[in-house]
Formats: structure tokens, sequence, C-alpha cells
């Protein structure tokens, strides 16, 4: 991939949060890359530090308690990880936009849909209402909104779950923005209104060509949508590749685990355990030496206890976090 | 690969979570320093008010008819009142007054309180009806005018004021114990227990109540200095503790008068009130943060 | 909208009846004679029976409170015994000069009190927040009688700038109103502050920072619109305390309002008008809530959802 199709670059992205025990560091050094149209997957166990990446490159991390720094965030060749807060703000909605979780909750309840999903337009570019209005309506069509006309004026509570998420992200993309951030999309929708949302997804990124983070804990999600995935554990990167390497040669223990727990339709259901992996992510201040998977791998060394592996590159494009592939990657 | 060993348990058994929840309460607050300040004062008020009677420089009592009016000075500190009696004895006479009615009426409405409302959260139904629609008249009473017509009714004296404070505050307790109710008996040991065929008396008692108590502890520190406050405006106002008892509110009404020639008779006083009841508000807001960081702002 | 209100107003009845059946009987069932507590001992027997012919006192007690009821229903409360004139009468007179000091009193709380709590909130932590917060608490933590006083001694008394008491003209008000109200910004610039930090913690305050919105935009736009609804209904229920308060102040002030009714009523033993106030100013609180609970409907367009739904 050369320069000119890479829309987000990072390096070195790391995020730390001061509280009443000293700090804690929930992003550790994570570097990778957004082509241009590409819809990129962060994958994880809630607790992994996916939602805190979206937070990091918009410059929505709490203040003062967080900290984010970077040897590099460049957004479509611009420099932006040294941008100060108003700078960053006039990036934010313009050319990263977002989209939360919760599409309940992430709407004001007291003001119009209309004019949330228009703002952008007034505070990056001055419209005025009535040309606000009329590019909302444009808006609602594309993002398949019906009867877009009679919604402009609901209020949130009056919308369906799937169509709040689609005035979401009408609301993200309204600017043309250059990368789109969806942080668990469909995650509170219920499964029919989930696909739609996705099929929308890969609808606009195919016509109007948006680069998307896709951040879920959904692997069928990410074999469904992604062209790349990067796999997040602790607040570390355990493994980068794209799709179809990840799911033919998944090489990080934790990888093949979260694999093995996708439920499978073909498989009969009676009397077997969904697997998972067992344990849970662990907590952030008391991190494991070595490895940080180390205390729920199945495969750990006596090396994996005591030094961190480091990414490490196995095949082109393809990277792993782990001393199975320590020399060129016999183990895998 | 489905077969990953599990990790090592670390959860904490019950009783040291417990143990550690107290000590992190107890941490939390000792670091707020303005709980701290406030627990001082209330320690050394009480310590006076106690041993009122030894320290104080004066007899709150005897009057002095040719040492009216005094200007603070070093045999009077805080100078003398209409009747030469002097202003700190008073006042030190009068965190008696004050402390006991900011506890005991406090207690009283805090126990109506909490009965009634783990019973109307517990027991839901006509007695959950009875008890708010109750509550909803009390609360509708302004505060002080309930307590005035008690007074009236039953007499200006000290028990009164009890019965008074006590009735005008219960409501409020039970609204607030009433909702937490309502909560626990969604929880799953609650329900549990519910399961197993534990008595409804036991259930209340053994598993709701002890889940109040933090709650409870919140609300009586801050009941305190309410009380303290609806007492001295009934003294202020005559319908509370009456001459010659030195309460702090009866103190400030009858200096009132020589504002001009010892302002000092009135505002001395006051400025035990004042103190007094930033101290307890200190403490409870304090109490507060440390039982429960949810509660914050 | 109108079918809510009208439902809530029907709902307070039950409550407003509980409360004039607590009042009568505190009044009426004490411990001893009504009249004994009224005349204390000195009081020929022909007055004692003019005064017991007067309150129907020989009745049963259910006939003389359904009685009450009925008349309080027609705006009649009896009686006064001292005074020998109706306290409707007295209490409708002195009401104008209690609704301006109270109404005045508001506007002092929410003119300090909303943009201390905002500020606070915005700078939350900061030597402003703390500064602030401490001064409201002070505020609460303030007997009104005492910081009345204080306000008399120095504006009044040392400075002359305003009138010691009295009630003849807008600048006896001001004291009044600001002693009065100081009490209340205490309580609203802190829920104010609370409120506002509690919204600002939800989800779509991240999106409207997600959209590039200047924090004063943030705040602004989105957050304050939805902080002030508890607010603006506390402001309602703020009326019970400015009540209470309002007995204190009009007693300092010499303020000839229902408040010094309520106290003169009590000194003088006056049963029949201390009822009436009583009930006056209960009544005065329940609509407040009344209000409050519409106020709240209005402001809120998921509440005004959920009244259609229901109605």
């Amino acid at each position: 991939m050369t320069g000119a199709d890479i829309i987000l670059s990072v390096r070195g992205l790391t995020t730390e949060f001061s509280g009443d025990r000293g700090d804690v560091r929930v992003l550790d050094d994570l570097s990778f890359d957004v082509g241009r149209g590409r819809i990129v997957g962060v994958v994880g166990e809630s607790g992994s530090g996916k939602s805190m990446t979206a937070l990091s490159l918009m410059g929505l991390v709490p203040q003062p308690q967080g900290r984010v720094s970077a040897r590099s965030i460049t957004l479509d060749g611009q420099e932006i990880s040294r941008l100060g807060p108003s700078a960053m703000r006039r990036i934010r909605g313009r050319d990263i936009a977002m989209v939360f979780q919760e599409p309940m909750t992430s709407l004001n309840p007291v003001r119009r849909v209309w004019e949330q999903v228009g703002e952008p337009l007034a505070i990056h570019h001055g419209l005025g209402r009535r040309a606000i209005r009329a590019r909302v309506l444009e808006m609602f069509e594309l993002v398949g909104i019906p009867e877009p006309k009679t919604r402009l004026d609901a209020y949130p509570h009056q919308l369906s779950g799937g169509l709040r998420q689609r005035a979401m992200i009408a609301m993200g993309l309204i600017c043309e923005p250059k990368l789109l951030i969806a942080d668990e999309p469909t995650t509170a929708l219920d499964v029919t209104t989930q696909s739609q949302i996705l099929q929308l997804m890969r609808d606009l990124r195919d016509r109007v060509g948006t680069s998307i983070i896709l951040i879920t804990h959904d692997l069928g999600i990410i074999a469904e949508m992604c062209d790349e995935v990067n796999v997040m554990y602790a607040g570390q990167l355990v493994e980068q590749a794209d799709v179809f390497d990840l799911f033919d040669r998944p090489s990080h223990p934790y990888t093949r685990g979260l694999l093995a727990s996708i439920p499978r339709a073909t498989e009969p259901r009676a009397g077997r355990r969904m697997p998972s992996i067992p344990g849970m992510v662990p907590n952030l201040a008391r991190l494991p030496a070595g490895c940080r998977f180390n205390p729920r791998c199945g495969e750990a060394m006596p090396v994996c206890l005591q030094r961190d592996p480091g990414l490490m590159a196995i095949g082109a494009g393809h990277a792993a976090r782990c001393w199975l592939h320590g020399r060129n990657g016999e183990g895998a | 690969m489905t077969a990953l060993p599990p990790m090592p348990a670390t959860d904490a058994p019950e009783a040291l979570e417990e143990a550690s929840f107290l000590r992190d309460t107890l941490r939390a607050f000792r670091r707020n320093r303005m709980a701290m300040v406030g627990l001082a004062f209330v320690l050394l008020l009480v310590l006076g008010a106690i041993l009122a009677p030894w320290i104080s420089p004066h007899d709150p009592y005897r009057v002095e008819l040719d040492e009216q009016l005094l200007a603070p000075s070093t045999t009077y500190w805080l100078g003398t009142d209409n009747f030469g009696r002097d202003v700190l004895t008073r006042i030190l006479y009068g965190a008696r007054i004050s402390l006991v009615v900011g506890i005991v009426p406090s207690l009283i409405s805090l126990m109506i309180g909490t009965m009634m409302g783990i019973l109307s959260g517990y027991l839901g139904g006509k007695t959950d009806f009875v008890v708010m629609r109750l509550a909803d008249m009390m609360i509708a009473f302004p505060s002080l005018l309930l307590a005035m017509v008690v007074m009236y009714t039953l007499g200006a004296n000290l028990l009164n004021i009890f019965i008074a404070l006590a009735l005008v505050g219960w409501a409020s307790v039970a609204r607030v114990v009433r909702s937490q109710t309502l909560a626990l008996r969604e929880k799953e040991f609650i329900e549990a227990a519910r399961a197993n065929g534990t008595a409804r008396t036991t259930i209340m008692l053994r598993h709701i109540f002890p889940n109040v108590v933090p709650t409870l502890i919140v609300l009586f520190t801050l009941a305190i200095p309410e009380a303290i406050m609806w007492e001295s405006s009934l003294s202020f106002l005559g319908v509370g503790v009456q001459p010659p008892e030195a309460s702090w509110g009866l103190l400030v009404a009858k200096g009132k008068e020589y504002m001009f020639q010892a302002p000092a008779v009135a505002i001395a006083p006051g400025v035990a009130i004042l103190l007094t009841v930033l101290a307890f508000n200190f403490i409870g807001d304090g109490l507060r943060d440390a039982l429960d960081p949810s509660m914050k702002d | 909208m109108l079918m809510f209100a009208l439902r809530r107003i029907l709902v307070s009845i039950p409550v407003l009846i509980g409360i004039t059946l607590i009042l009568f009987i505190m009044l009426n069932v004490v411990p001893g004679d009504p009249i004994a507590l009224m005349m204390k001992e000195h009081a020929s027997a022909d007055v004692i029976e003019r005064v017991r012919q007067q309150m129907h006192l020989d009745d049963p007690l259910i006939t003389r409170y359904l009685s009450f009821l009925w008349d309080a229903l027609h705006g009649d409360l009896g009686k006064s015994i001292k005074l020998n004139r109706p306290v409707t009468d007295l209490i409708l007179k002195a009401f104008p000069n209690t609704l301006m000091l109270a109404v005045s009193a508001a506007l002092v709380s929410w003119v300090v009190g909303i943009p201390v709590g905002i500020l606070s909130a915005v700078r939350r932590d900061s030597f402003l927040d703390r500064f602030f917060m401490g001064f409201s608490l002070l505020g609460v933590s303030m007997p009104i009688f005492w910081s009345a006083l204080l306000l008399q001694y120095v504006f009044a008394m040392k400075l002359r700038l305003l009138p010691v008491s009295g009630f003849y003209g807008w600048q006896y008000m001001i004291l009044p109103a600001i002693v009065l109200g100081w009490s209340s910004a205490g309580v609203i610039a802190r829920l104010m502050r609370s409120s506002l930090l509690e919204v600002m913690r939800l989800d779509y305050i991240r999106t409207a920072r997600a959209k590039g919105l200047r924090e004063t935009g943030v705040i602004t736009r989105h957050a304050l619109k939805n902080a002030l609804i508890p607010v603006v209904t506390i402001m309602a229920i703020q009326v019970a305390g400015l009540l209470s308060g309002a007995v204190i102040t009009e007693a300092i002030f010499s303020i000839p309002g229902v408040g010094r009714i309520t106290v003169n009523a009590i000194s003088s033993r006056d049963m029949p008008l201390l009822q009436g106030a009583v009930l006056f100013a209960t009544v005065l609180v329940i609509l407040g809530n009344l209000v409050a609970d519409i106020l709240y409907s209005v402001l809120d367009p998921r509440i005004r959802a959920q009244m259609r739904n229901e109605t």
C-alpha cells in the first residue's frame, strides 16, 4: 500500500489515565494504518481498549485524567497528533466522525433529530437552517430512513433503535469525513436491524468511499465487513492481519480462542456448551509480567512469563505478539 | 484450543471484601479535610457541652443587673446580656440543647422513616400506598408551620420540640429508604432468600435493613444540622425552648433587641449555630462521598 | 397536556383532604380543651361560652370537621377570635405582601444560584468552584433570622442605606428578599452544579463533542436545557421552603404577611386564624408541586410522550 492510499496512519499511540492508585496505561504503543476506502476492524473483549482507541483518535479522552501521546498520527498526510484542542475540534465531525454504540442515549432527548444530525454543518461550514434542513433530508434518504420528511422534526424517543442508528450514521457522514469510526454500531440493536445497518455501512463505503474503522467484539461482523483486522488485548495490539489471513491462519492463541468461541449454526446445539476463553481481561493496574495473555494461555512457555514478545512480523501484512513465532514464525 | 486453563482464582472472600469496604470508607473519609475539621469541631462542642458546668467561666442563670450589656473583655469574653449574664457561658449551655435537639429527633424520625420506608417498599400494595400518601401530606406541609402547630397544641417545651421535629423529618427518610428497598428487592440475594422461604420480617431485618444502613448514617448526620436549624428558628419565634433556658435561637431573639448597644449578644450565638451546622454538613458530605462515591456531586 | 394537568389535580385532592384532616385533628383533638388552650386560665365564663358557640365546639368532631371542610371549600375559614374578623379576609389582605416577598426572594435565588451552579460545574474542582460551593454551603447553613439580623445591622443601622423594617415601599423589600433568597440560592446553586455535571457525563454530550462543537456550545446547546429540568422543578417545590422562611423573615422585618399572621395567631392563641393560615400555606405548597409536575412535562418531550400515551 502506498502512502497516498493511506488515510490514517497511527504510530505509537499510548493513552494513560491517572487515578487514585497511580497511573494506568490503557493503550500501549498502538500502530496501524487505515487505507482509503477500506474498512478496518478492531476486535477484542470488553476492556481490551477498543473504545479507548477510538476516543484517543478523536481527542475525546476525558480530561484531565487521561493523557494521549503518539509518535505520529497522520490523517490524509496531515500530522494531527500535536494539534491543540481547538485545531483538533475543527477536525472532529468534519474529517473524522464517530458513530457510537448506544443509539438510544447518544442523541439529545430534548432536541429535534434534524437539528442534531445537521449540527456539524452549522459548526464546520456555518450553514443556515434552511440549507441544513435540506441537506439532512438528503442524508436521511441516503441512509435509508423511510418517510424522511416526517422524521426530520421527530424527537429521538419517537424513532426506533435502528432509525436512530441510521440518523447517527447520517450525522457522522454529513460533512463527508475522511474517516468514520463506528464503535460497536450494532451491538445495541436486534439481529435484523443489525444486518441492515451493516449492509448500509458497506453500501456507503462502496458508494461514497468512506474509510471506516469498525470496532466490535464480534468476529462474525469482522468477517462480514472488514478488509484488515487489529486484534486487541489488554491495551495492546496482539495480532494484525488482513481478514482472510486472520481467519485462515490465526496466529495468536487469543485470536484462536476468540475464533473458537464464534457460535456455528451448523453444529448441533444440544448438549454443547459454547466454548469461550476462560478467565478475564486482566486489571490494567495489575498486569502479569511478560506476555499479558500468559495467565489465560494454554500454550504459555517459561519465556512468556518473563518477557513481552513484542509484535512480530509473520507474513505479508501479518503480525502477532507471541513467542510461538519467536524464531521467524517456525512455531506457527 | 478451547481448553484454555482457567485463570488462578483471585476473588477475595466476602469477609475480606467487607473489611476492605470499611477500610476504604474510613480512608476516603479521613482524606476529606473538611469532614475531619467538622468532626473535630463537633467533638470539641460535645466535650464543651458535657463539661459546661465545670469549664464555663460564669453562672448561666445568675442575674447581675449592674453588669448589663458589657462589651467583650477578659472577664466576659463575649460580653454580657441584658441581665448581665455571660454570653459565652450561655452559648456553652445552649450547645447542650442544640446537640440534644439535633440528635434525639433525628434518631426518632430516622427510626420511624426507616420502618415506614422498608415496609412500604418491600410489602408494596396497600401498605405502600397508605404510607406514601401519608408521607406526601407531611412533605406538603411547610415544615416550620407544621412544627409551629405542634408546639401550639402540645405546648412549648423541649420534649414537644422532639415530637414536632420527628413529625417533620420522618417522611423524607421514608421516601429515600423506600426507593432503596425497591432497588434491593430486585437483587439476587433477596430473591434467593425469598425462594428459600425466608420469612418476610427476616428478609426485611436481616437482608434489607443492613444494606440501607450506610444511607441512614448519611441521612442522620445531615438531619442533625437541619433539626438544629428548626429548633433555633422555633425558639427564635418564641414557640420553642422557653427562657431562662439558653437555646441559641432564643439567645439571638433576645439579643436582637440590643443590637445597637451590644451586637455580640445576638451575633455570637448565631455564629455558634452557623459553625455547628456547617460542621455537621461537612461530616455528612464527607460520609456520603466516602460511603457511596456514586452519590458524589 | 390538559388531561395530564387535570389528572394531577385530581390526585392532589386526597392529599389536600388528608392534610385538612391532620391539621384539624392536631388543632382540635388535643389533650385538653382547645378553648383552654386558646384562653389560658383567665377568661370569663361568658367569653368561653360565646367562643364555644361560635366554633360549635359542642358538636361531635366529625360534624365539625365536615362543616369546616365545607366552609373552607366556600372560602369561609371561620372568624378570628382576637380580631373578630373573617380569617379569609385577613389572609387575603396579607397574602400580596407574602407573595411579593416570596417572588422577589425566588428571583434573587435564581439570579444568583443558577449562574453560580453553572460556573462551578464548568470549572469543576477549580478554586472558583470550591469558593462558590463553600459560599453556598454557608448560605444553606446560616439561620435566616441571624443573616437577617446581620444585614439589618450592617445596611440599615450602620450604613443607613435601607430601612430597618416595616413595609411601606419597594426599598423595604430589598433586605428581606436578599435574606430569604440567599438561603435557597445555595440550594439551587448546588443542585444546578450537580445536575449539569450529571448531564455532562451522558452519551449525547460525547456525541456533541464528537461533532466538533466548542465546549461552550456543548454546554449551552446540549447540556443546559436538560440540566435545568430538575432545577426548574425544584423552583416550584421551593414554595414550601420560601413559606417557612417567610414566617421568620416577616417576623423580623415586620412585614404584614401570612407568616406574621401565623406567628401572631400562635402568640395570641387564635386557633381559627392559625388553622386558616396554615391551611392556606399548605394549599400553596400543593399548588407549587402541581406546577412543578406540569412544568416538568412541558420541558421534557419524553415525559410529554409518556403522558400522551397514558391519557
